[in-house]
């Protein structure tokens, strides 16, 4: 079956980064990687197809910083790739990123769409469900097993305090896939070197029939600025090298065992 | 637009306790200025909860009766867009949780409504809606608006609001919609987790390591030294992901809630789903490599250091 797997590439703050005055983050301090939930999902996507014909199509929207993420999903096994981008994209919110997202589900008609649940740098676990939202799709999130027979699929979705709740959904539908479910495998030197000749499409808002209004009119909210999290709450600093710190560590570890 | 929706929670016939966070959340907003406050009661038979959300503070509990005992996401989604439709609320405040993650986005997407999600912050004023929630792994905030958008939905993390308490007048009423049909997904069943061979919830001292221990050859080292510490092992969840760990010792919204009296934590760097589990531990000391990490922002006593230098030093200390 065709699966439509959209992935973030994700920026982590350098440890020395410096907050500018605008309340942005400054380029240079940021690192780029792909997102881990979307490792879990691709490869949920890898093993749903294993064995019959079918095709994954990785789905990003980024600027340049994306293009390495998308590879490693074509050097794993995605058999072609889609970035999209437009500058009035950068710091979008997840409703935005997932409008623009809908907009490839209606050409690309994907029987299957598995999301990370989450990003690690935002944390908020929306863009998967809005997505499914505004196809009008079917979904799950926070799924960690999932088996197929013919067009239904059951699935199991984490709850709080390690229960797990055991569904049936059919396809077409949404799925938000957790870590552990699997696990993801890494790409050989030979397919990442081949990864570069699969399909990779690179297109702006226009070509896919939508426009800039239209997308920031999706958003669900606007960054004002950035802050740091308030100073003088958080733990007091222990001083020294480990001796120093392990002898401090018993001296407070045996204080509180016995209060 | 005025007035706030909140969406409890009913799990196994159960209040769940975010449901008082986010009445308490609400309160504040409501003495902001942000209107009164409704509670939805959505569920098979969630009237029962009538009066543990009727608390102070609140004007009006709406139960809507569902066709399905169970949580369903595309009931409460098409329950609580009825539930806007009708009252025009000016916020809607679900939790951060699994059951809110199914259904939230879809509905704030689906409405164009205004949308955050994990907000630890939220302010009401004459120039409008503030929420704060983390960016960049929890190392920054962000603070939000919401230009132009009459309803906006925020789930609230739990454990970042008060409780609401006090008893109140609130009236109940029985909102009748529409709800066969609207299911998507069908319920099996409920599963626990294996009992495992270990209680972490009635331990004393727990060691517990995370993602920073990088090679699974030197959990038992440190499982050794827990032991030697008289301490319990515990872990976050990538080291139970990736199976080094069982899951019976998982700390964190998605494993175990432990409040024990010490918590020393080696390697772990504090996501929030972590933190959601051991952040009311009466004494949390965290060892680990990257001073930004979010876990110093619940410890008392942290140190930036080597993990396994600490750990060598601590047997030492205690041999």
């Amino acid at each position: 079956m065709k699966i439509l797997v959209p992935v973030k590439v994700v920026a982590s703050l350098d440890e020395d980064f410096a907050l500018a005055d605008d309340g942005t983050v400054p380029p240079e301090d940021l690192d780029w990687q792909l997102n881990e939930w979307d490792s879990f999902s691709l490869e949920a996507a890898l093993q749903c197809n294993e064995g019959e014909d079918g095709e994954i199509v990785a789905v990003t929207v980024g600027d340049e910083q994306a293009h390495q993420g998308l590879l490693s999903c074509l050097a794993k096994g995605a058999d072609r790739a889609i970035r999209i981008w437009d500058e009035a994209l950068a710091g979008a919110d997840a409703l935005a990123i997932a409008s623009v997202l809908a907009a490839v589900v209606r050409e690309e008609q994907p029987q299957l769409i598995l999301c990370g649940v989450q990003s690690s740098d935002a944390v908020e676990s929306a863009t998967g469900v809005a997505l499914a939202g505004l196809c009008e799709l079917a979904h799950v999130a926070v799924v960690t097993a999932i088996e197929r027979e013919e067009n239904e699929l059951t699935v199991q979705r984490e709850l709080e305090g390690g229960t797990v709740e055991l569904m049936r959904v059919s396809l077409p539908c949404l799925l938000t896939v957790q870590t552990g479910i699997n696990e993801p495998r890494y790409a050989s030197l030979r397919a990442i070197k081949q990864a570069g000749a699969k399909p990779m499409r690179i297109a702006g808002l226009g070509e896919l029939g939508l426009d800039r209004a239209a997308v920031s009119a999706h958003a669900g909210s606007r960054t004002l600025r950035l802050k740091e999290p308030a100073k003088g709450v958080g733990a007091a600093l222990i001083d020294g090298g480990p001796p120093e710190i392990a002898a401090r560590i018993a001296e407070i570890v045996k204080a509180a065992m016995n209060a | 637009m005025s007035g706030i929706l909140v969406v409890a929670e009913v799990r196994r016939g159960e209040l769940r306790p975010v449901t008082l966070e986010l009445i308490g959340a609400a309160r504040a907003l409501s003495e902001q200025g942000a209107g009164p406050v409704a509670v939805a009661l959505i569920g098979a038979d969630a009237e029962r909860h009538a009066a543990a959300v009727g608390l102070a503070g609140v004007q009006d509990v709406l139960v809507v009766s569902t066709p399905q005992p169970q949580f369903e996401a595309h009931v409460t989604q098409a329950a609580v867009q009825a539930l806007i439709e009708r009252r025009r609320p000016a916020l809607v405040l679900a939790g951060h949780t699994i059951d809110s993650l199914g259904f939230a986005p879809a509905l704030a997407a689906r409405g164009g409504l205004g949308f955050a999600g994990n907000v630890t912050g939220v302010q009401w004023s004459e120039a409008g809606l503030i929420a704060e929630r983390g960016a960049y792994a929890e190392k920054l905030i962000a603070e939000l608006d919401f230009p132009g958008k009459d309803t906006v939905v925020l789930l609230l993390r739990p454990g970042a609001f008060a409780q609401a308490e006090g008893a109140g007048d609130a009236s109940v009423e029985r909102v009748q919609l529409e709800l066969d049909g609207a299911a998507r997904t069908e319920h099996l069943e409920l599963r626990d987790p294996p009992a495992g061979d270990v209680d972490i919830t009635k331990a004393d001292f727990l060691l517990s390591i995370g993602r920073g221990v990088e090679d699974e050859e030197r959990v038992a080292e440190l499982e050794a030294l827990a032991a030697l510490m008289g301490a319990t092992l515990s872990a976050s969840r990538p080291l139970v992901d990736a199976g080094w760990i069982e899951s019976a010792r998982q700390v964190g919204q998605s494993g175990r809630t432990v409040t024990p009296k010490v918590y020393l934590a080696l390697g772990i760097s504090g996501a929030v789903q972590h933190l959601a589990g051991m952040s009311k531990a009466q004494t949390i000391i965290a060892v680990n490599s990257d001073p930004e990490a979010p876990i110093f922002g619940v410890a008392q006593y942290g140190a930036v250091a080597d993990l396994f230098e600490v750990a060598a030093e601590l047997e030492r200390q205690f041999a």
